[in-house]
């Protein structure tokens, strides 16, 4: 019984030594990539709405701190302090109880989730992926389908649309009506606007806004077979004049999009290259989502519109 | 005849799942051997098969857990490998191999590892911790044993028949539906879940009655340990919360079998009622495995600090009130679904209530800490690390609960870092302290204690050394399930996120070595007294392994501490006056046969054998009218049997002394 208790010291030492020559590689690797964490996506946000959700998880973030790390320095401490072998430290085999230590316990972290609440509520309801971007230009419309393995985007101001390209002018809000011809999808574009899913015969809505030109990595996040990992498509924002001279780019583009020449689009395809459509059959994305809708005796499932 | 099934069902498609399948069947084949050679068939089959112990069917848990275990890392390591090397290229799994087994892994690592590795841990200790000689319904133990056996078989038979589910081990629809998912994979993954899910409900109920009905004399409901507390609170949220994963898979399987459409894109399905029903069961599943390991981590701290448990009630309490709020959070896991702006925040705003209860159990365990004398068995260092570990996977759940913050991180490897984060060190570090404390109590030996705390090393160092590029290739925006990707700023990250598996992996073997070191020293560890911790509670106060009937006669409680009170009042070991006539339930082999019935009845439905369906059912139909009729189902241990073990039992303690 009670075995190597005098080694239980050189135990925890070996915790606080291990830990760190464990994270050494890691530390190591980290640094070697280097500044990219730095800029990767989610961190280096490029538009206001991604901007105010990677700040949402920075405060969120420092207001755990105030939890984290005491527990983290106290656990150690006193699994350090309060070892067997340290027979100078004081041993109250039948406290059990403290009123104001349990009251404290309660009411502190209940405090902080009271504070985190305001912020999630506030939060939530600024940053509604539904509730359009303030701005004194009107957003441009661009409606979103998900297909095996790719992404259609129809623009139906222009009468133009892409497959794998999402081209907008910057500083001018997007508003994205989305749904997904396929199983369930999610539109991602960490740098912009987060995520959505995409589900058929229903729409979800996302608004985004690129302060400057540039361009970004979109994906689908949301498994969904062979073709998922180069589910990718790219998102570029241009300056307004650049925009105007795309969108005529598209448009001589050779290639139409109606409901004939709709399904081969919408067939399984892994890869499928940038395309261009010069014009698209009006009310194609409706109709994309009715075709769930009307069989037999069903409802169409409900969506918030 | 056979349905579907053809010789294409063999998986001959890649050498990787040929060797995957020849393992299976290798493995199989060795052990059947090895029992052979040994002549342990009988000895099988009458001791252990067929036992109602509860003991005996909380070490079968157990078993099943740990080679499910192993089943499970090696399809953690697969993936771990192929993404290590897949920048621009295809790695050495094609997609439908790579997609099977992220299902897999998380399949079995939550059904089959960790659910059994919880059962069986309750049934050895919670009967003992309350005084009683065996669970409420014996039989009922035994049919969900082999209940959820079949399923985790029907999940390693898909290895070598036909392929496994590439929908995840959530299966959503519409993917998981017949239109996008045609084969026999999705079947797989819904039968496994159907018949072990219905194991998993019957457990639950066994020890709620267990717990509520069959306590000692004097152990009221605040005198029970934190570990039957959690165990009971659990138990509440399994009778509750499984119905609906059994409801969601059986409407999936409608839509399969029947041509209905529940959860399909068409005719009025629709799909997001499917991860509402999911998730009204898949979180409160959370729960089922992090409260026992709770408990357990508040029996280590208390014994091994030498001190009693800080704030008992307040634990009581904490823990019920994160039972009851389980089943208000489940929406946290679709923020993304597009569901209102007061909605979503309601459900983050719940999310993070539950963040008190469990902030204030952490605070007990350290408080507990304070002023002991702490002796860093493996079982107390798991804990240590646990804390230490947790509280950043807490966190990282809090920013997760911020429905805005989690449309940049939902579906990332963020999320797969977190819920890793919690389950590691809150669920599988809780049960191997359980397991590494309990061990003596179980076979009357204690393990190897250096190889314990190689393990310990391993499995921490490994685990952040896997799970932090995680979390930072979240921020990076990597999707959680890719097979190959194209940006290498990402393969660094993945490295060293396949080194830490490879460290796991190392603890994997130490906790090997541990077992072989303690079975060839089991002399030097052996637990005479029953007691080899200087325990406080019950389970240490009979011999280790206990006697069938585990009491010999039923103690009486007076505290919390049962045990350490009978120590402080010189009551321990006492010999009572006389012994008495023992009832117990006789062995039956009808759970096994039942069990085994219900595996095969699953196999025929996704091979669309239906006579054998048919048949299967009849005969399940017609051992469990054969039971119920059965009016001779216990046997007597008379007061000189039980006075002849007891006597033995003191010689060996006087021998000590």
């Amino acid at each position: 019984m009670a075995i190597g208790n005098e080694g239980a010291g050189a135990i925890v030492m070996g915790l606080v030594y291990r830990l760190l020559r464990g994270a050494a590689p890691a530390g190591a690797a980290l640094f070697a990539g280097g500044c990219d964490l730095r800029h990767s996506a989610v961190l280096d946000p490029k538009g206001p709405i991604a901007l105010a959700q990677r700040d949402l998880l920075f405060d969120a973030f420092f207001v755990m701190l105030v939890v984290v790390v005491p527990v983290i320095v106290l656990t150690l401490w006193f699994a350090w302090r309060y070892r067997a072998g340290n027979t100078a430290a004081t041993y109250a085999p039948k406290w059990s109880k403290s009123p104001r230590l349990e009251a404290f316990v309660w009411l502190v972290p209940s405090l902080i989730v009271v504070a985190v609440a305001v912020l999630v509520w506030r939060s939530t309801h600024k940053l509604d992926p539904y509730r359009p971007i303030a701005s004194a230009q009107p957003p441009l419309e661009v409606q979103v389908v998900a297909q095996d393995w790719k992404w259609l985007f129809i623009y139906p101001e222009q009468g133009v649309a892409t497959v794998n390209q999402l081209a907008f002018p910057s500083g001018r809000p997007l508003s994205l009506r989305i749904t997904s011809d396929t199983v369930m999808n999610a539109f991602y574009v960490p740098q912009l606007a987060g995520q959505i899913y995409a589900m058929a015969g229903m729409q979800t809505r996302l608004q985004l806004l690129a302060d400057a030109p540039g361009s970004f990595v979109g994906r689908n996040s949301m498994y969904s077979g062979d073709g998922f990992s180069d589910q990718f498509f790219e998102v570029v924002a241009l300056a307004p004049a650049d925009f105007d001279a795309w969108v005529v780019k598209v448009r001589q583009a050779p290639a139409r999009l109606d409901a004939k020449s709709y399904p081969a689009l919408a067939a399984k395809s892994q890869r499928h290259p940038v395309t261009f459509y010069s014009a698209v059959e009006p009310g194609l994305y409706d109709s994309i989502i009715a075709k769930y809708a009307h069989s037999g005796h069903a409802q169409p499932a409900a969506a918030r519109r | 005849m056979f349905g579907r099934l053809t010789i294409d069902a063999l998986p001959l498609y890649s050498w990787v799942a040929m060797g995957g399948a020849a393992v299976t069947v290798g493995g199989a084949l060795l052990v059947a051997l090895l029992i052979t050679w040994l002549g342990a068939w009988r000895y099988l089959w009458t001791e252990w098969l067929t036992s109602v112990d509860h003991k005996r069917i909380g070490v079968m848990y157990i078993v099943l857990a740990l080679v499910m275990l192993l089943r499970g890392f090696v399809d953690a390591i697969m993936m771990r490998a192929q993404q290590a090397f897949s920048l621009n290229a295809g790695g050495y799994l094609p997609p439908d191999h790579f997609d099977q087994i992220f299902s897999s892994h998380g399949t079995i690592m939550i059904f089959f590892m960790a659910m059994p590795f919880m059962t069986g841990l309750i049934n050895i200790v919670v009967p003992l911790q309350i005084g009683t000689r065996d669970v409420a319904f014996p039989f009922l133990n035994s049919l969900s044993l082999w209940l959820t056996a079949s399923g985790a078989g029907l999940v390693m038979v898909s290895l070598v028949i036909g392929k496994f589910s590439t929908a995840g081990w959530t299966g959503y629809p519409p993917y998981s539906g017949i239109e996008y998912s045609p084969g026999v994979g999705v079947d797989y993954w819904i039968w496994a879940i159907l018949i072990s899910g219905v194991g998993s409900t019957l457990s639950g109920i066994n020890f709620i009655v267990t717990i509520l009905k069959r306590r000692a004399p004097g152990m009221t409901l605040m005198r029970m340990t934190p570990f039957v507390w959690t165990a009971l609170c659990a138990s509440v949220l399994m009778a509750f919360a499984f119905p609906a994963l059994t409801v969601a898979c059986g409407l999936l399987a409608l839509d399969r079998l029947a041509g209905m459409h529940f959860f399909t894109n068409a005719h009025g399905g629709n799909m997001m009622n499917y991860p509402n029903l999911f998730w009204i069961w898949g979180h409160p599943e959370v729960y089922i495995l992090i409260l026992p390991a709770f408990g357990i981590f508040s029996e280590v701290v208390a014994t091994f600090s030498r001190k009693r448990l800080f704030g008992y009630s307040s634990l009581v309490y904490a823990t019920a009130c994160i039972a009851l709020l389980s089943f208000t959070v489940w929406l946290h896991h679709f923020f993304t679904m597009g569901s209102s702006p007061n909605v979503n925040a309601f459900f983050g705003i719940t999310t993070m209530i539950i963040a008190v209860p469990t902030g204030v159990k952490v605070f007990n365990w350290l408080l507990t800490m304070y002023r002991g004398r702490i002796d860093f068995h493996p079982s107390m260092m798991w804990t240590v690390g646990f804390m230490v570990t947790f509280v950043i996977g807490g966190m990282t759940g809090v920013l997760l609960a911020i429905p805005s913050a989690d449309f940049l991180m939902h579906n990332t490897t963020f999320l797969v870092a977190h819920f890793h984060n919690m389950i590691i060190p809150g669920v599988l570090f809780g049960y191997l302290a359980g397991y590494m404390y309990w061990f003596p109590k179980a076979f009357g030996f204690a393990l190897d204690r250096t190889w314990g705390a190689r393990s310990f090393w391993c499995w921490m160092i490994g685990f952040y050394l896997a799970f932090m590029p995680l979390y930072l290739l979240g921020f990076k925006g990597m999707p959680r399930r890719m097979e190959t990707y194209n940006d290498p700023s990402w393969q660094p990250y993945l490295m060293v996120a396949a080194l830490g598996a490879v460290v796991v992996m190392l603890g994997i073997g130490c906790m090997a070595m541990q077992l072989y070191v303690s079975l060839r020293d089991r002399r030097k560890t052996v637990d005479l007294t029953g007691d080899p911790w200087d325990g406080r509670t019950l389970e240490w106060a009979t011999t280790s392994p206990p006697p069938p009937y585990n009491f010999a006669t039923l103690p009486e409680v007076r505290d919390r501490e049962a045990l350490l009170d009978m120590k402080e009042r010189g009551t321990t070991w006492q010999r009572p006056a006389r012994y008495e006539d023992i009832h117990l339930p006789k062995n039956t082999a009808v759970g096994v046969i039942v069990g085994g019935l219900a595996g095969v009845l699953g196999f025929a439905i996704i091979w669309y054998i239906w006579w054998l369906v048919v048949v299967c059912a009849l005969a399940m139909w017609v051992a469990l009218v054969v039971r119920s009729s059965d009016d001779d189902a216990e046997f007597t241990i008379t007061a000189a049997e039980v006075k002849q073990i007891e006597d033995a039992r003191y010689r060996l303690l006087g021998s000590r002394t």
